[in-house]
């Protein structure tokens, strides 16, 4: 009899970990010698089934699961693929690591367990259950690296070629995406600011502006390699003209969030136009201006890697990339992915901290949530 | 019309500035062509006329740009290699496919955070970390990769153009599945209705308004998406394979030709998603 504690969903993974586990152990009696460790973790887990008469805590299921993980990790055979109850214990461990966030999950909704650092944990889960499953898969499968290779190779390629990588990270991130960035963002903030001067350039600028921001300015990378040469100039150029747009109709639209009575307000302090925009508008457009920061970081990124595909000179990103899968070197090239997804979310993480301390006044970051 | 005037001022200033921009840009290339014809003491207004003119500009003119469009679609069988129409249905076609599957998955998963507290915390967080992968940077990669599996023609393409499309459409629409208020759902559960009626007539309809901002952002990167994964296949044509031969083979009016088709398929894509926006709304008896 299921304990009522667990929801269908809940007691359904339950019985799915537990069954292949129970199968996995069964297979494994066989080549008891070659995996021990895995023999173990099938057979708790099978023993897991007592939860039916006496449930245990969550933190069980979560050490199963970890368990499991390390056990198939380890358990990976060197050369071939690994047998079939490998799979088993595989989808065991995924099902105790789903069951493991499910519960924990429902308890901290429960109000149980805190919100801060236990609410983390299940992203954290997720993260390392599909690495080892994507080592798992790849290894044991014997999927060839060139086409995906495992992220335990990936980060021995990363570890082996650091120098190569910071130069690559110095060519495209410091030296092209963050000028592109500053100019881009700087022109557009600008430009924005004189627009506004006037409502009829306002009314022709903005849908023009809007229009633009949903094209593919990535495109004009080959011209602007053209006219800037290989190296960084033109990248910062892409950088820049993919970063304008969105700026530019963002603080067009921010300057327009301060009501008519703030305006007014400032109207009978006989404030100037420059005191209006310095101490009213631009601080009330400050989320709409972060707003486009945080989409151009991304996009600078992204632009400037491309842009490399189109002529560089021989260091950089895309080069690495473009070179890499020309060579086969799909290793280097996912450290290099590995190297840009870091890079991206540190400058939007670092854009996000500063807006909650620029815009500390605004409803979404004094609600406690970004 | 007092909505149609200063766009069409913008759009007139900038395309003064264009041809104005065009006379210096192509000017050093013009001299030399001119000296080597000794030709000298050429009027400026010859010698404009000259630079707007070029076989391979450094800014080719803006008449220039629209005659090849002319030239490369109209003029052209639709199956010549050259056709500009040729190279843009294969792109339209894997923006569209790729589309169809972002939104599809992108409503999926949206459909999976709202119900289920679990996939709300483990898949949201890497849901926005997905997106600083710089994945339209690897697209001709993936492309490769997927092309060594036997996966060819417009499905590689499709999977960049569904990468970049689906979380815009996840975002919008968890944000708009969780738009009904308390007060609204308390109302239906009054009515007894069962978490699928719940969905259908109040999740659902409240949804759509998010559902459109989305899928107007996610066509417009689905095609930005499928352009530049054909940046990997030469052969396999379609916009972006038009911009790399074009900029290998210095053909500057081609990249321009082809970069116009883009910004107006997107520019068609977004108001024919804005138009089904209108209809679905009308049909739903929102106010206009």
């Amino acid at each position: 009899m299921m304990r009522s504690d667990l929801t269908p969903l809940q007691s359904g993974l339950a019985l799915l970990a537990a069954l292949a586990a129970l199968a996995g152990l069964a297979f494994s009696l066989s080549t008891f010698t070659t995996a021990p460790l895995l023999a173990l973790v099938c057979s708790l887990g099978a023993l897991s089934l007592v939860r039916l008469i006496w449930p245990f805590s969550l933190w069980l299921d979560g050490a199963l699961a970890l368990l499991g993980a390390l056990a198939l990790v380890a358990s990976l055979p060197a050369e071939g693929s690994m047998p079939g109850h490998h799979w088993l214990a595989l989808v065991a461990a995924w099902a105790f690591a789903w069951l493991f966030v499910e519960r924990l999950s429902a308890t901290i909704r429960l109000g149980k367990l805190p919100e801060t650092g236990t609410g983390l944990v299940i992203p954290i889960v997720f993260g390392l259950a599909l690495l080892v499953a994507w080592e798992v898969i790849t290894r044991g499968a014997n999927v060839p690296p060139v086409l995906l290779p495992p992220p335990s190779a990936i980060g021995a390629r990363f570890l082996a070629e650091t120098s190569i990588l910071w130069a690559d990270f110095v060519q495209t991130f410091i030296k092209s995406v963050l000028p592109g960035y500053a100019m881009g963002c700087l022109a557009g903030l600008g430009v924005a600011i004189l627009v506004d001067r006037s409502p009829f350039l306002k009314a022709g600028v903005m849908p023009i502006g809007n229009f633009m921001s949903a094209l593919p300015i990535i495109g004009i990378a080959p011209i602007m390699v053209m006219w800037f040469g290989f190296d960084w100039q033109s990248k910062a150029a892409v950088v820049v003209a993919m970063t304008f747009f969105p700026m530019l109709v963002n603080t067009v639209a921010g300057l327009n969030a301060a009501s008519a009575i703030e305006r007014d307000l400032m109207h009978t302090y006989a404030a100037s136009s420059w005191q209006t925009l310095m101490k009213l508008r631009l601080p009330a457009a400050g989320p709409f201006i972060f707003n486009a920061l945080k989409i151009n970081s991304t996009l600078a990124l992204i632009g400037a890697i491309v842009a490399e595909f189109f002529g560089t000179p021989i260091v950089g990103m895309g080069f690495r990339i473009s070179t890499g899968v020309g060579r086969l070197a799909i290793d280097l090239v996912w450290a290099e992915i590995a190297v840009a997804a870091v890079a991206g979310s540190a400058f939007y993480g670092v854009i996000a901290l500063i807006e909650r301390g620029v815009t500390f006044w605004h409803p979404s970051v004094r609600g406690g949530r970004a | 019309m007092t909505r149609l005037l200063p766009v069409l001022t913008i759009l007139l200033a900038i395309l003064v500035i264009w041809y104005g921009a065009a006379v210096p840009m192509n000017a050093n290339w013009q001299v030399t062509l001119n000296n080597r014809a000794d030709l000298v003491d050429v009027p400026l207004t010859t010698f404009a006329q000259q630079t707007w003119s070029q076989d391979k500009p450094v800014l080719p003119a803006p008449h220039q740009v629209i005659s090849e469009i002319w030239n490369a679609t109209v003029a052209l069988d639709i199956s010549s290699k050259r056709s500009l129409a040729y190279h843009g249905w294969i792109t339209l076609s894997a923006t569209l496919l790729g589309f169809a599957f972002g939104t599809a998955l992108g409503v999926l998963l949206a459909v999976a955070i709202i119900h289920n507290d679990a996939s709300d915390r483990s898949l949201m967080p890497w849901i926005i970390a997905s997106q600083t992968i710089p994945i339209l940077a690897v697209a001709p990669m993936v492309v490769v990769g997927l092309g060594a599996v036997g996966l060819t023609g417009l499905v590689p393409k499709s999977l960049i153009s569904m990468y970049l499309s689906f979380f815009p459409v996840v975002v919008g629409m968890v944000k708009g599945l969780r738009s009904p208020e308390a007060i609204q759902l308390d109302l239906m559960r009054t009515y007894d209705a069962n978490g699928w009626q719940t969905f259908w007539k109040l999740r659902w309809p409240a949804a759509m308004p998010f559902l459109f901002a989305s899928m107007k952002v996610g066509i417009a990167i689905s095609l930005i998406g499928a352009v530049v994964a054909e940046l990997s296949n030469a052969s396999g044509g379609g916009l972006g394979v038009r911009l790399l031969t074009g900029s290998y083979n210095g053909q500057t009016v081609q990249i321009w030709a082809a970069l116009f088709i883009a910004a107006g398929l997107a520019a068609i894509l977004v108001a024919l998603v804005g138009s089904a926006e209108r209809w679905v709304n009308a049909r739903m008896g929102a106010r206009a």
